[in-house]
């Protein structure tokens, strides 16, 4: 194993503003985020609908905000495999609704609680993630 | 003011996925690629995230209800089941596959990449499969 193309500061920094925001949706709005369930429950629950889309709306104008603030530009390196995007696109939509949580929900929300679910399901889902990449050897 | 609360906290949320990189999924397959070169900054993503919500969702928790809002939804299911189990291995599947989780894969959809789009088009079909299951 080599350590590469690590970048701990960010890493911390943008991690700690996702805690913030976890954490004050839960002091002011009383809820723990999961961007999954937020996602699936505005498709398919009447439930805090407009707080859930709002929510979504948000995340889509960070980057724009970022941009705008900071003038640097924002670059990803993604796929563009059609078969891939839509098979890995619903085993991701399929199991997070399965499982009630992703990175966020489980990784996060729920450890944060010590949720012995969100424990586990976090350990499966990223033994799964590391294999699947051993498997693939996508990069 | 719930409402303000919910798009202010998805800015702060979607800005922290661009800093910390994890909007790209070359970093996110970098953290899982722990065999070959291995980039932990998923890791320092997580630890930074629960350093935050962890001391302060246990300090509120048993307050009376939460600021804006008039009761804490916290879920309470602890059954360790199939379902868990199963949708976390195609969750995981589905993650290593591309390197996108929701989070990061509805946040790109503002940099107007159309791989993102489909992506998310899809993971919200697979959404609407288990929610017809369950």
């Amino acid at each position: 194993m080599n350590i590469v193309n690590f970048t701990p500061l960010p890493a911390l920094t943008g991690g700690l503003l996702i805690g913030l925001s976890v954490a004050l949706f839960f002091v002011l709005n009383g809820r723990m985020i999961g961007i999954s369930g937020i996602a699936s429950n505005l498709l398919v629950s009447k439930d805090n609908r407009i707080d859930n889309f709002l929510f979504l709306v948000g995340l889509i104008l960070g980057p724009l905000i970022y941009n705008l603030i900071s003038g640097k530009e924002i670059i990803i390196s993604i796929s563009n495999s059609l078969i891939l995007l839509i098979i890995a696109g619903a085993m991701v939509g399929f199991g997070t609704k399965l499982s009630s949580g992703c990175t966020s929900g489980h990784g996060i929300s729920g450890i944060s609680r010590f949720s012995l679910r969100s424990i586990i399901a976090t350990i499966t889902f990223m033994l799964v993630g590391i294999l699947t990449v051993l498997i693939t050897g996508t990069l | 003011m719930n409402k303000i609360i919910s798009l202010f906290c998805g800015i702060i949320f979607g800005i922290g996925l661009v800093i910390s990189e994890m909007i790209n999924p070359e970093k996110v397959l970098g953290f899982l690629n722990i065999f070959r070169d291995w980039d932990p900054s998923l890791a320092f993503v997580m630890m930074g995230a629960l350093f935050i919500s962890t001391p302060v969702f246990h300090l509120f928790k048993n307050k009376k209800k939460p600021v804006f809002s008039s009761n804490f939804s916290i879920p309470t299911n602890k059954d360790l089941d199939k379902k868990l189990i199963i949708g976390s291995i195609f969750f995981g599947a589905g993650w290593g596959l591309i390197g996108l989780c929701p989070g990061p894969a509805i946040t790109s959809i503002a940099l107007l990449n159309m791989s993102s789009v489909i992506f998310v088009l899809s993971m919200f079909t697979g959404f609407y499969i288990a929610s017809k299951i369950n």
